[in-house]
């Protein structure tokens, strides 16, 4: 356990061997996701930054990381991308069956139970943790959901490699039974946190505010990396 | 655990931590690397957990709850992984509901135990779960079971188990003695535990703690900040 420090000295000697033949050490690259999610007085935000990565290679500069599971469930997704995609597909499919079956609006702990289930099945391949979150008869309810199948129902979660800074940020500033606007400012800045501080997750932060009997899909919530205008041209003047 | 923690690697999807650029815990299978402890009493059981589920070295939940009940004077305290426990809980608890209206009676302590081993012995290869089965029925009155990784079940007056029990037997062995009351039970349970979590990076966050007897279920809760404490220097 610990930081392993073994590769400290080799970075010494290649950066030293780089700049004695003029170049200089490759940019620190991405890959990863920020999702969180927080239980306030009248329901949940969930919320995700829109960076989507293949390698060393960002494949979409903003794609959509909360994905529908019902009118009154969604569920962000890190880990591999399809994965977290046709999973949440999959669930959102079979809870609107069960819906019709029981004649009631689906429970969050159902699509919880359908999505552990699944992912326990697989035994950890299907790479998908999720944030699932939503409202139904029973009050709000927020869970995590790792690949290997385990969930955790707590009022604040994080997910994805920028997920210890945004738990940073929740653990300095949740306060149980907040308002709309303070839940939306603390997912926000959670986000924005991962954004800025993990290697792993950029672009936009995509907000959605689920309460009773409404839901308030925000896509971009924050354009927090807008592509900035060109100041000049290289144009070769004849 | 120590057995635990070699077997882990085996059987957990490892994606490679040799890239800097993946942390070192979205690698690791979520764990619950805890301590637990179940007493019997005249009259029921005592049983506790400390809170802390890690994924490698990052605290997944800080406050996770550890006793999960199986029926209604039936608990289990959950020990190694996380997915693993979860999902043989869900399944013993559908179980026992079932066999429990079928005989239309409360369904004994050592019932629930034997379907907890019947699950963990048949797929020993593949899962990663150390349990203690606790409650009260009308035969045998309070009952700890043991089924520790590999599917054994053996009944104890008392029974520690999780990755900090090891730092506890001897104070266990030196503490326990038969016939103690309920509170004699709650206070070491409490002292153990807080003496484990002190000394195990696995273990922490606050101690749970409930008293199951012909009566019902009483929870409490410890929090950190009020943990008996105890110091070398």
């Amino acid at each position: 356990g610990g930081f392993s420090f073994e590769n400290c000295k080799r970075n010494a000697v290649l950066e030293g061997e780089a700049n004695k033949v003029g170049c200089s050490m490759p940019a620190a690259r991405k890959t990863g996701t920020t999702i969180c999610g927080v239980v306030f007085k009248d329901g949940v935000v969930l919320g995700a930054d829109t960076r989507a990565t293949e390698g060393m290679i960002v494949a979409d500069k903003n794609c959509s990381k909360i994905h529908y599971i019902s009118p009154n469930i969604y569920c962000c997704g890190a880990g591999t991308a399809a994965d977290t995609e046709m999973t949440t597909q999959i669930i959102s499919s079979n809870l609107e069956l069960h819906a019709l079956s029981t004649g009631r609006l689906p429970r969050v702990a159902t699509a919880n139970r359908m999505l552990k289930q699944m992912l326990f099945r697989y035994q950890g391949y299907i790479g998908a943790a999720l944030v699932l979150g939503g409202v139904d008869c029973n009050g709000p309810h927020l869970y995590s959901i790792y690949p290997h199948g385990s969930t955790d129902k707590l009022p604040y979660v994080t997910m994805g490699s920028g997920s210890l800074a945004a738990m940073a940020v929740f653990e300095d500033r949740y306060k149980p039974d907040m308002e709309e606007d303070e839940a939306k400012q603390l997912v926000r800045d959670a986000i924005a946190a991962g954004i800025f501080n993990d290697l792993g997750s950029g672009s936009n932060i995509d907000l959605s505010v689920i309460t009773k009997g409404k839901v308030d899909y925000i896509r971009p919530h924050d354009e927090a990396n807008k592509k900035g205008v060109r100041t000049g041209d290289y144009k070769y003047k004849k | 655990m120590a057995a635990a923690a070699s077997m882990m690697p085996y059987f957990a999807q490892q994606i490679s931590s040799k890239n800097d650029l993946v942390p070192d815990w979205m690698g690791q299978e979520v764990s619950t690397g805890t301590t637990i402890m179940a007493v019997e009493y005249d009259g029921g059981v005592v049983i506790g957990a400390d809170s802390r589920t890690t994924t490698g070295a990052y605290i997944a939940n800080r406050v996770t709850d550890k006793l999960t009940p199986i029926h209604d004077r039936i608990f289990c305290c959950r020990s190694g992984s996380a997915a693993d426990t979860q999902a043989i809980a869900d399944v013993v608890t559908y179980q026992l509901g079932f066999h429990s209206i079928e005989l239309d009676e409360p369904p004994l302590v050592e019932t629930a135990a034997n379907l907890f081993k019947a699950s963990c012995y048949r797929y020993r290869e593949e899962l990663s779960a150390g349990i203690l089965v606790a409650g009260w029925d009308r035969r045998k009155g309070g009952q700890v079971y043991c089924v520790p990784i590999g599917g054994m079940m053996v009944r104890q007056p008392v029974s520690i188990g999780g990755s900090g029990s090891s730092y506890i037997y001897g104070f266990m062995d030196s503490n326990y003695k038969p016939d103690l009351t309920k509170d004699q039970c709650l206070d070491l349970t409490a002292a153990a535990l807080s003496l484990a979590m002190e000394r195990d990076g696995s273990s922490g966050g606050v101690i749970r703690l409930a008293s199951i007897s012909e009566s019902g279920v009483e929870r409490k809760v410890i929090l950190g900040n009020q943990l008996p404490k105890y110091s070398t220097h």
